[in-house]
């Protein structure tokens, strides 16, 4: 392992370049410069390679761009080497030297900056409107099935019920029973100085069944059943097999969607009911343990004094969220291009979206039902 | 088999595999299979579907942990050996799988110079060139340094696999069927630049392929995977005469006689 070394001898007439030594990648950084400074003033260049050890690419390409350089200068570069193998080896390399880049500079400063501002307003427009349109097909699909009710794919449709409803239902259960228990011990703390126990109920009742055991029921299931569906589908995208169901006359949206969107909106209401109960369940316990109120106690208070509406409104948001968490999540896998990291990030604005959109209708619908007066 | 390493003494062996044994639950793919690769050499590997080629690749790069067997490459112990040998062996070998397996969030040019950048130092300029240099090699066009994988063709994502494959300047490249799906003409370029790269780099190649053309054109020499072991080896032009039905039939079918008449 012998370091390379250069020695230049610059007669008037006939200047000789020697190179010895091991002429690799590992010594490239540090021989580099010293190809940089060789210039000659005389008409040719002798460079003589016979001392060297071994010659690789990162070393033809040290030799390659110094003879391109000076023959730039209309100095000629004789190479010499017993190995004519070398010599073929360092033409092969300048043959293949990129020309110098013209590529353009990107533009930069205050007009790029409002470019990109115009851009991304262009690109969120477009992509609100491609939504619109997804939402669109999938409709359309829809009611074409209804009308052919043959068409529908029922067992992928139980599969996906399965899937994204059955096999959540603990998690969901123990999210819910937990936030359950915390309104329960923070209201209780609250209440209990202006010795208002009692109204846990009704605090505990109305949170969860008109807001909280819907809402966190659907980020739990756009966190779980969301990102698998722009995974799963995203990554057939990449594989091109949604291009193969198209050409063989399935239809992707049919096939994949459909079943997954029905499954969703299906399951979202019946796993925010399981939320509900499980919820006042834990409110109940907690009640119990920290204020005394006793089981028979809540369910009487309940059944007096929690309207039915507010589970109904709860229960009304439900598919809306379902369908906005199933809908976001497929479109997303469809602007799936091209390779994995395009999965990954079409997978992780699928959650992002659904969530927020999710929450934007749970604003809209508080505030159409308290105009509405209930 | 005649040319087995003892009556051979000047052949240097860089991949030696001896007694390799890979089983998949109760299917064995590959039993008692002994291998050399000599130095310099391209070495095409045939097989019917099945016999285990790109197994017994991803094994000897130790992608995969065989049942039993030795396996040296360059003289240290792939299997066995301490992690120092295995990493020392890792930066004398380049492979280009099948499909690419470019970094999919990188672009063609940080690719070649990833491998640079985590065993090499050099700087960024210094990087960039060689990256480029490798990327024009392959007989890519610049324009598809600052590419995405994903913006690449089929062939030229090969092309840059190769180009990453070849960034460390290996002393072998293991290929997985480098020219299935390329165009005739790529191909055939491909087989020229194997060639052109194994003269003048002194490369060892390591090559599945079922391109009859590649086994005419580049190979110095044929192994026939089979009956779980390698059946045969030789150059080409002794295939023909093996009397075994999948090796008549693979190298004196229409194809392979059209392959012939070309060289």
């Amino acid at each position: 392992m012998n370091a390379p070394t250069l020695l230049f001898e610059d007669t008037q007439d006939a200047p000789v370049l020697r190179v010895a030594g091991r002429l690799a990648i590992e010594y490239l950084e540090d021989i580099e410069p010293e190809f940089h400074k060789i210039t000659t003033a005389a008409p040719r260049l002798r460079v003589d390679l016979d001392g060297l050890e071994a010659l690789d690419t990162s070393g033809a390409w040290l030799i390659a761009t110094l003879k391109t350089r000076l023959e730039a200068q209309g100095v000629s570069v004789e190479l010499i080497d017993a190995s004519s193998n070398r010599i073929a080896l360092i033409d092969t390399v300048q043959e293949a030297l990129p020309k110098e880049d013209d590529n353009a500079q990107p533009e930069r400063g205050i007009i790029a900056w409002v470019a990109s501002i115009g851009a991304a307003t262009a690109a969120m427009g477009a992509s609100a409107l491609s939504l619109a349109s997804f939402l669109g097909e999938v409709l359309s699909r829809f009611f074409y099935g209804v009308v052919r009710p043959r068409r529908w794919r029922t067992a992928a449709l139980v599969s996906q019920m399965e899937e994204t409803g059955f096999h959540a239902i603990p998690i969901v259960m123990l999210m819910s029973f937990l936030i359950g228990i915390v309104l329960a011990f923070q209201g209780a703390s609250q209440l209990r100085q202006f010795g208002a126990e009692v109204f846990v109920v009704d605090l505990i009742a109305i949170s969860i069944l008109r807001e909280l055991g819907i809402l966190l029921t659907s980020i739990i299931v756009a966190g779980r059943s969301g990102s698998a569906f722009t995974a799963s589908i995203g990554s057939m995208k990449v594989r091109e097999e949604l291009d193969a169901m198209r050409t063989l006359g399935l239809d992707p949206i049919e096939v994949l969607v459909l079943p997954r969107v029905i499954a969703l909106v299906i399951m979202l209401p019946i796993l925010g009911f399981i939320a509900n109960i499980s919820g006042l369940f834990g409110g109940a316990l907690m009640s119990w343990i920290e204020l005394g109120v006793s089981p028979s106690m809540f369910i009487t208070r309940l059944q007096e004094n929690t309207d039915i509406w507010h589970l109904i409104i709860g229960m009304i948001k439900a598919p809306f969220f379902a369908a906005i968490i199933s809908v976001v999540a497929c479109w997303q896998a469809m602007q799936v291009k091209g390779s994995a990291d395009s999965v990954g990030r079409h997978t992780t604005t699928s959650v992002v979206q659904s969530i927020f959109l999710v929450i934007v209708a749970d604003a809209v619908f508080s505030i159409f039902f308290s105009e509405l007066g209930v | 088999m005649s040319d087995s390493p003892a009556t051979r003494p000047d052949r240097e062996a860089v991949i030696t595999v001896r007694g390799l044994r890979n089983q998949f639950g109760p299917q064995v793919v590959h039993d008692n299979l002994d291998l050399d690769v000599w130095k310099g050499e391209v070495l095409g590997i045939v097989g019917g579907s099945g016999t285990g080629k790109s197994v017994l690749l991803r094994t000897i790069v130790g992608l995969n942990r065989p049942a039993a067997g030795s396996i040296n490459v360059l003289g240290a112990d792939v299997l066995n050996g301490t992690r120092e040998e295995r990493l020392a062996a890792e930066k004398q070998w380049g492979v280009a799988f099948q499909d690419g397996a470019l970094f999919s969030s990188l672009t063609v040019l940080q690719n070649v110079e990833a491998p640079m950048r985590e065993h090499m130092k050099l700087s960024p300029a210094l990087m960039k060139a060689l990256g480029e240099l490798k990327i024009s090699l392959v007989g890519l066009p610049q324009l598809a340094c600052g590419k995405l994988p994903s913006e690449l063709s089929g062939g030229m994502r090969k092309r840059a696999a190769l180009a990453r494959a070849l960034a460390l300047d290996p002393a072998i490249v293991f290929l997985d069927e480098p020219t299935a799906g390329l165009d005739p003409i790529g191909a055939a370029a491909y087989d020229e630049l194997i060639n052109e790269l194994k003269r003048s780099l002194g490369l060892t190649v390591f090559m599945v392929t079922h391109d009859l053309d590649s086994l005419y054109a580049i190979c110095d020499r044929i192994a026939v995977l089979a009956e779980k072991r390698v059946l045969f080896e030789g150059p080409i032009e002794g295939m023909t005469e093996i009397d075994h039905p999948w090796v008549q039939e693979y190298f004196t079918g229409p194809r392979a006689r059209a392959a012939q008449e070309k060289t």
